[in-house]
């Protein structure tokens, strides 16, 4: 998309504008045919599907029926109302305080670590390659690894009652009171290096100057990580929270693989439950509501972290 | 009061402590798995638990790669991961192009959208997913799960390389124009040459998000030669017996392109996480 600017040379004014507000369309269609693809695929596999589930959740019979019928809110009261539905909400949020809050902390410990100054290069790099690791894996392979960790006959139980810390053959993921436990241990384990990462390079975009003059104004290393480093750092784990918070709330992988929700459902969380109810249940619409309304639940918290996003430029 | 000297030998001793806990915690489930998938499976349990155990083969792995079955799903994973990784990048290359170099009306709202698109829980496309997919002819087939991944790849690959190709100076693809090349040949000819390393970390990224997913390979696929990795190692289960050994030697084998990939381009991966997500 080249304009001949060459042949307006010595023009009258008019030809001047004319031709200015042709190049003006020209330089807008430019952006929106490079944008062309990205559209077509947002439209057709995001923002048609958004629809079709919300249409669906004011149906009764969804996909089932022949004929399902407009039942208005019906579903969502029926969602909203089942006991299944807190059970899972409240789990969701234990789920994900827990595991957020522990990544940050182990991310953030291990980035300083990582980052200290008395640490040769070859010893910085091989240490982050293992505390990645967890990283690395599939979530399907995560599961099953733990599994086999967890195991009553498993190395965990051994070692732990080796120690005398436990009663021989727990059942981590088939024990009421340790199941939602067990899983949040996995999934901390399974999430905290990208919280590392993010954190290690926050840590050496900051000024070494500034620590420089902490340090001639006499502050120690406790006062200079609580007044320089936290406050560099704010920006980076305030919208990485905000990721994690929308990743680990839709966890579904992890928790299907090991537990399935249960024993006793105390392990249900909004997907695994929406996920029952849709391709165990094959009731489409009371599925396609709640999942609704665990849509609208994570654009509230996109909203926050598209503020957040803001703040920063 | 410590000394000076003192202090740095207490922050030596705190820091090594520090990362040698921290590496058992974080590397001795993986080694677990290592060392399991080549343990004979009546052993897997033995106590008391042992890293090498006695009778310990590659026995598993063998019988996997003389799986025709189990090595498909490999082949399906990387067919799957890698289209979706190449055509991600064509398409938020082009995209970024525009987002980082233009000025268009609607810019701040589709902005903002591609950024929400990315809280959008697969759980709530799952359903309407299916649907399409069948209606499509797509149910059960590569173009299904690849047009399915790039709906999650797209927002943070544009993301991404919006962010990478701000941090170049306009005046590289201004002078391309000046010498009488379109914006489209100034993108392909100097943009992109020098954002190699941002489009490898994006690329590699995505691939990771294409080679892990999980719950739309479950959903959207129903026969065991379109099935990928994880779905295949879940297939290993639950059948009659576990048979532990093959299940963590499939894990292992899962696990090694990533691995490969990320010693391999470590500083890419790391500078590339940080150009779209860290400003300064």
């Amino acid at each position: 998309m080249t304009v001949r600017t060459d042949l307006l040379k010595g023009n009258d004014g008019f030809m001047k504008s004319r031709s200015s507000i042709i190049q003006r369309i020209k330089g807008t269609a430019v952006p929106y045919a490079y944008l062309t693809p990205t559209l077509t695929l947002l439209t057709m596999l995001m923002a048609t599907p958004i629809i079709m589930v919300v249409w669906y959740s004011f149906q009764s019979g969804a996909i089932t029926d022949k004929n399902p019928h407009f039942v208005g809110f019906d579903n969502y009261i029926d969602v909203l109302t089942d006991p299944k539905f807190h059970t899972a909400l409240a789990n969701t949020v234990w789920f994900v305080v827990l595991s957020v809050v522990a990544h940050m902390i182990i991310g953030l410990a291990f980035a300083m670590m990582l980052n200290a100054s008395c640490l040769s290069t070859f010893t910085k790099t091989f240490f982050r390659t293992l505390f990645v690791l967890p990283w690395l894996l599939t979530v399907a392979i995560i599961a099953i690894l733990w599994r086999l960790i967890l195991n009553p006959n498993g190395v965990a139980n051994a070692l732990l009652s080796g120690l005398g810390l436990i009663e021989p053959h727990k059942e981590w993921l088939a024990d009421p009171h340790l199941a939602l436990a067990a899983i949040i241990l996995i999934n901390i384990w399974a999430g905290y290096p990208f919280f590392m990462i993010s954190i290690l390079a926050g840590l050496q975009g900051i000024p070494a100057d500034l620590y420089e003059a902490a340090e001639v104004d006499g502050a120690g290393p406790i006062r200079r990580f609580w007044s320089i480093t936290l406050p560099q750092l704010k920006p980076i784990i305030v919208s990485m929270a905000l990721l994690d918070i929308i990743w680990t709330s839709q966890q579904f992988a992890l928790i299907w693989m090991t537990t399935g929700g249960g024993p006793l459902n105390k392990t249900e969380m909004l997907s695994t439950y929406t996920y029952k109810l849709a391709f165990a249940k094959y009731a489409f619409s009371s599925a396609s509501s709640s999942a609704v309304i665990v849509l609208i639940l994570s654009m509230l918290l996109a909203f926050f972290y598209v503020q957040s996003q803001r703040a920063r430029d | 009061m410590l000394t000076k000297k003192q202090r740095a030998v207490l922050t030596r001793i705190f820091t090594w402590a520090g990362l040698l806990i921290g590496a058992s915690f974080a590397a001795f489930p993986v080694l677990w798995m290592v060392s399991s998938s080549f343990k004979p499976n009546p052993r897997i349990f033995a106590t008391p638990p042992k890293l090498i155990e006695e009778g310990s083969s590659f026995s598993a792995y063998l019988s996997i790669i003389h799986d025709p079955e189990k090595i498909r799903f490999f082949i399906n994973s990387y067919i799957v991961a890698l289209s979706v990784s190449v055509l991600t990048l064509i398409v938020a290359i082009l995209a970024a192009f525009a987002f980082s170099r233009f000025e268009f009306p609607g810019k701040r709202i589709l902005n903002v959208v591609i950024i929400s698109v990315q809280a959008v829980p697969p759980i709530t496309l799952l359903i309407p997913f299916f649907g399409l997919m069948v209606a499509l002819k797509l149910y059960n087939t590569y173009h299904g799960l690849i047009l399915t991944y790039m709906v999650f790849t797209l927002p943070y690959a544009i993301i991404m390389l919006t962010g990478y190709f701000n941090t170049l100076p306009r005046e590289l693809d201004e002078a391309a124009k000046v010498d009488g090349t379109t914006s489209f040949g100034a993108l392909w000819r100097v943009l992109v040459p020098i954002s190699v390393p941002g489009i490898v970390s994006v690329g590699i990224y995505t691939f990771m998000i294409a080679w892990n997913e999980y719950l739309f390979a479950l959903t959207l696929t129903r026969t065991n030669d379109m099935r990928t990795v994880p779905i295949g190692i879940q297939l290993l289960m639950g059948q009659h017996s576990y048979e532990w050994n093959e299940m963590m030697a499939m894990s292992v084998l899962g696990s090694i392109p990533v691995l490969l990939l990320f010693i391999f381009f470590q500083r890419y991966f790391i500078g590339g996480m940080t150009a779209g997500s860290v400003k300064n």
